[in-house]
């Protein structure tokens, strides 16, 4: 990220950085954008590492049998003498109340990635067309968005969470999901509003339009091509915000309640033991922070990647 | 006051080991290049050439042929990295500026060179007024105080034509039209009484009555203070008017010099020749313009031998070999990077 | 022969300015456009020059469609485009294409050139069957100088010159009559400016294709237009051939203008009769009385102020001439 790149100005001799000549023939057929980020994205070593370790919890969420065969829910009583056990066959030994911990980190992967791919999904799908309707057409469209926008923004994300969480009654992966996109629709629409604008101004869409061209072909051509980039940024920096309020909300009593498995809890029963067991809340807390940190990771370097003003 | 107390307060201090009678700044084999992803761009690959006081010698080229990176190393604010000076030296009246201590060059950059850039909205800093602006440099570099400044800087204001100086100075950049902000830069860049002035592309960004208000102005400044100039542009028509000598640059080197009129006249390098061929006239019809075929190259992969060879109609093959012509001496005062000058000038 | 194939008939564009959030209050117009009267003949050139702010770019942006007028009328080929509705519109857009400044953001950098030049094809199914699309394509480019094997790359593997080119293939795809140029050459390197204006010429000539050409460069215009128009604060000043305009300029705005343009002549140096104007240009929200251009004009008598000079023919200017005190002065050429 410190490495300079080429920029584009005037009189800087790196650009045009390789203007091919009119008789050479065509050597690379794939030279979009697209593909020159999908290129840049390999070589960045922060990225694939980050995606290994995304991969990972993935794995743990999705097929957990692939890294233990010990059901979480399977608890030994009799190791539940109120003090974690380390006995053959559990490597990172067994919880308070004599469940296997390794078990429980894989599984306890499953409800936060869960809910936070929902909740992306879903800030997407309703922060995307809002923002685009309000950027693509001004005028009372984008005051009425926009003013919607407003005032979402400025409800306090944890305790908007908070009050309509205990309004629910229910703490299930999808009430959390529901509070989540309700209250993360707007980051979204913002990006992609301001991003349409400043695309349905530039030269080609202007050009287009001259041409004749109608509002769909504007729309899905030339200006969400242009446009999107920002909006797999914060998306991606989103599932990583997502999976810390899951655990933060579980935390706090109005998410995930036993026995359901996951990485807030893990933190919520131990943390009172901090002092005494401190791995039972460090090993959660740690694949929790690995997580967040690989997305926003992966989300940084997809900026760098795609932003076409950078090459 | 002593006398020298007196010369400082407006020129500022006197930089030790000058000798003022070399010339006012000289440009020995200067080299600068940038380190970028996609490779070495040589930017500049040794240029030499001199400016004395009460001169305005025009370094002319397209984008990317090294001429405002020419200015930056000379002013020090080539962006460090990509950009590293691998060689030459910049002299100020004998002292090569390169070799001397950061705060020396500071003191050199700062009180006998200065740069009036294309852009001037950028160039100001949009949160204070220009006057602000003004007697800040004096207050920093002259020790005057603030009141002091602020008669200068009202002094400076009228000094280059801005109606209403005294009202004016309290206003910020954005509320100047794009003429009087390039005068306000302009009166920015003589605050501190310098030698050299150096204006890279001044007109570029305005309309063509207000340039030749603003190249009006330059021209007259310098007559008066007898300052050196260096006119960096790409504007035939610009040079024409208020050059005294011409450096043409292509692809980091300077490919042919001569005083204005002899290279309107007898242009001794293809390139210029070309050039001169290319543009229109408003005071011609018909013309039949002559096209340059191709690009100028890629400062990565810079030709072997005469970088304009590619593009040239006088190439042959020893122009398309290692080295790169010199230039050579055409007459006193006139030098050109071809082999074949003769035959581009049509001598013989 | 002299078919007119574009008049403008007192074309005017005026925005609003307005105040406030919700509830927006007008409180007065920007006449970027103010009755515009222009015609274009069959492959001729016309050349609309100005400086900035004087109403050149909203004029393009109206012809081509981009901007509604305020009022007044663009006629093409004897329809008025103001008349018709959205579809037939967009029919009538075909025949006048525009070729952009700034190649570098004129082009979609994710599409490929084939992309970009065939869409005019995709948006206009019925010009060209499917099969026939590459094969136009192809020709195009070759038309303009570019190989055809280049189709699919992108617009950052080319030069600056090299896509002003595919911008003019794509402006050519439809077959327009009418070519609008909005500062073809202007970001261009000098020495490419000439193989961009020689290709348009070229491209007038094989095609029987009228231009608009809009630019500051009066020596550019001068180069390429049989006619020019000048403009000042959204009113056309002076309308002629180009040697009535360049060689007996009758209008103190385009002699001002003419004098300041720098001539590649040396020798030329202190010769030249030299008008330097006044102050800046007024705003065009709140235009001077009158004639525009009376406040930065050394002839501006009384009836400056209180009567509009009409853009027409006059005692000593035999081209029309919007000065009541229109006389001929070479500001040029060398005097003696």
């Amino acid at each position: 990220m410190s490495e300079p790149l080429s920029t584009m100005s005037v009189d800087n001799p790196a650009a045009p950085a390789a203007p091919v000549g009119p008789g050479e023939p065509s050597k690379d057929q794939s030279a979009s954008l697209w593909s020159d980020a999908r290129r840049e994205l390999l070589r960045n070593p922060i990225f694939v590492i980050s995606s290994v370790y995304i991969l990972i919890m993935m794995s743990f969420a999705f097929v957990p049998k692939l890294w233990t065969r010990v059901d979480p829910q399977d608890c030994q009583l009799n190791y539940g003498s109120g003090e974690p056990m380390f006995t053959p066959g559990h490597w990172l030994g067994t919880s308070q109340r004599g469940c296997d911990y390794w078990s429980h980190t894989v599984y306890g992967a499953n409800p936060s990635l869960q809910i936070a791919l929902y909740a992306t999904v879903g800030i997407v799908a309703i922060g995307l067309p809002l923002g685009v309707l309000a950027g693509f057409y001004g005028g009372w469209v984008d005051a009425l968005i926009s003013r919607l926008i407003d005032i979402v923004f400025a409800l306090p994300f944890l305790l908007g969470a908070l009050v309509i969480l205990g309004m629910l009654r229910k703490y299930s992966i999808w009430t959390i999901t529901l509070v989540l996109v309700v209250l993360g629709w707007t980051t979204v629409a913002r990006i992609m509003r301001g991003s349409v604008i400043a695309a349905k101004n530039l030269d080609y869409v202007q050009a287009a339009k001259a041409l004749g061209a109608k509002n769909s072909r504007l729309m899905f051509r030339h200006i969400l091509p242009n446009a999107i980039a920002p909006v797999f940024v914060i998306a991606t920096i989103a599932l990583g915000g997502f999976v810390a309020a899951e655990a933060t909300l579980t935390f706090l009593g109005v998410g995930l309640q036993e026995p359901a498995v996951s990485w807030g809890l893990m933190i919520s029963r131990h943390d009172d033991f901090i002092e005494t067991w401190p791995h039972l809340t460090l090993i959660p807390v740690t694949v929790l922070v690995g997580t967040v940190l690989s997305f926003i990771l992966i989300g940084d370097a997809l900026r760098d990647a795609l932003d076409p003003k950078l090459r | 006051m002593a006398p020298t107390t007196e010369v400082q307060a407006r020129f500022g201090p006197s930089i030790p080991g000058t000798d003022p009678s070399a010339p006012l700044l000289a440009v020995e084999e200067l080299r600068v290049e940038f380190r970028t992803r996609a490779g070495i761009a040589k930017a500049i690959n040794g240029v030499s050439f001199e400016v004395n006081s009460g001169e305005t010698l025009a370094i002319l080229g397209e984008s990317g042929c090294g001429k405002s990176v020419t200015a930056q190393a000379i002013m020090g604010i080539l962006d460090t990295p990509p950009g590293f000076i691998t060689g030459g030296q910049i002299k100020y009246r004998g002292v090569d500026v390169l070799k001397r201590s950061k705060e020396e060059r500071r003191q050199i950059r700062a009180n006998k060179i200065a740069m009036v850039f294309q852009d001037a909205l950028s160039s100001l800093n949009p949160v204070f007024t220009v006057g602000f602006q003004l007697a800040e440099l004096f207050r920093k570099h002259r020790g005057m105080t603030r009141s002091d400044g602020k008669k200068r800087a009202i002094e400076l204001l009228d000094l280059v034509n801005i109606p209403a100086a005294r009202q004016r100075v309290n206003d910020f950049p954005h509320q100047f039209s794009g003429g009087m902000r390039q005068r306000v830069m302009i009166a920015m860049s003589l605050a501190l009484d310098p030698e050299l002035l150096i204006a890279d592309e001044p007109t570029t960004a305005l309309d063509v009555t207000v340039q030749a208000q603003i190249m009006n102005l330059l021209a007259d400044l310098q007559r008066e203070r007898n300052m050196g100039l260096i006119l960096i542009t790409h504007d035939m028509g610009v040079v024409a008017d208020v050059a005294d000598r011409i450096n043409v640059m292509y692809a980091g080197r300077i490919v042919e010099k001569a005083p204005v009129f002899d290279i309107y006249a007898k242009p001794s390098h293809p390139y210029t020749k070309a050039l001169l061929e290319s543009i229109p006239r408003v005071d011609l019809k018909g013309q039949q313009l002559n096209v340059i075929k191709g690009l100028p190259p890629n400062l990565t992969q810079i030709p072997v031998g005469c970088s304009f060879s590619p593009r040239c109609r006088y190439a042959q093959d020893v122009c398309k070999a290692d080295p790169p012509p010199p230039l050579y001496p055409v007459q006193p005062g006139i030098s050109s990077a071809c082999h074949f000058w003769k035959e581009v000038r049509g001598d013989e | 022969m002299s078919d007119l194939v574009l008049e403008t008939k007192d074309l005017v564009k005026y925005f609003p300015l307005t105040r406030g959030i919700l509830f927006k209050t007008k409180y007065g117009d920007v006449k970027a456009v103010d009755g515009v009267n222009l015609n274009l003949r069959r492959g001729e050139t016309l050349g609309v020059v100005g400086e900035s702010g004087c109403g050149k770019s909203t004029l393009a942006k109206l012809l081509v469609g981009l901007e509604k007028p305020t009022s007044g009328s663009i006629v093409v080929r004897g329809q008025d485009t103001a008349k018709l509705s959205g579809e037939e519109m967009r029919l009538a857009r075909r025949n006048i294409q525009l070729v952009m400044q700034d190649p570098y953001t004129s082009l979609n950098p994710r599409m490929t050139v084939g992309d970009i030049v065939s869409e005019p094809y995709q948006i206009h199914p019925d010009v060209a069957p499917k099969n026939q699309i590459r094969k136009r394509v192809h020709e195009l480019l070759e038309l303009v100088g570019l190989n055809p094997d280049h189709i699919n790359r992108y617009p950052h593997q080319f030069s600056g010159g090299q896509r002003q080119r595919i911008g003019i293939a794509r402006a050519l795809a439809l077959k327009p009559e009418i070519i609008l140029c909005d500062e073809p050459v202007s970001a261009l390197d000098v020495s490419i400016q000439a193989q961009v204006v020689n290709l348009l010429e070229e491209l007038q000539d094989e095609l029987g294709l009228s231009y608009i050409f809009i630019a500051h460069d009066l020596s550019v215009v001068r180069h390429i237009a049989d006619r020019v128009a000048v403009m000042y604060l959204g009113k056309v000043v002076e309308l002629g051939k180009d040697t009535e305009i360049y060689d007996h300029p009758t209008h103190p705005y385009t002699q001002a203008l003419l004098s300041a343009v720098p001539v590649p002549d040396p020798t030329l140096r202190g010769h030249r009769d030299q008008i330097v104007l006044q102050g800046d240009v007024p705003s065009p929200a709140n235009p001077p009385s009158g004639c525009r251009f009376r406040t930065r004009c050394w002839k501006a008598q009384e009836i400056c102020a209180t009567q509009e000079p009409a853009l027409e023919p006059r005692d000593k200017s035999p081209h029309p001439s919007a000065c009541h005190f229109a006389e001929e002065r070479d500001v040029i050429h060398a005097t003696q």
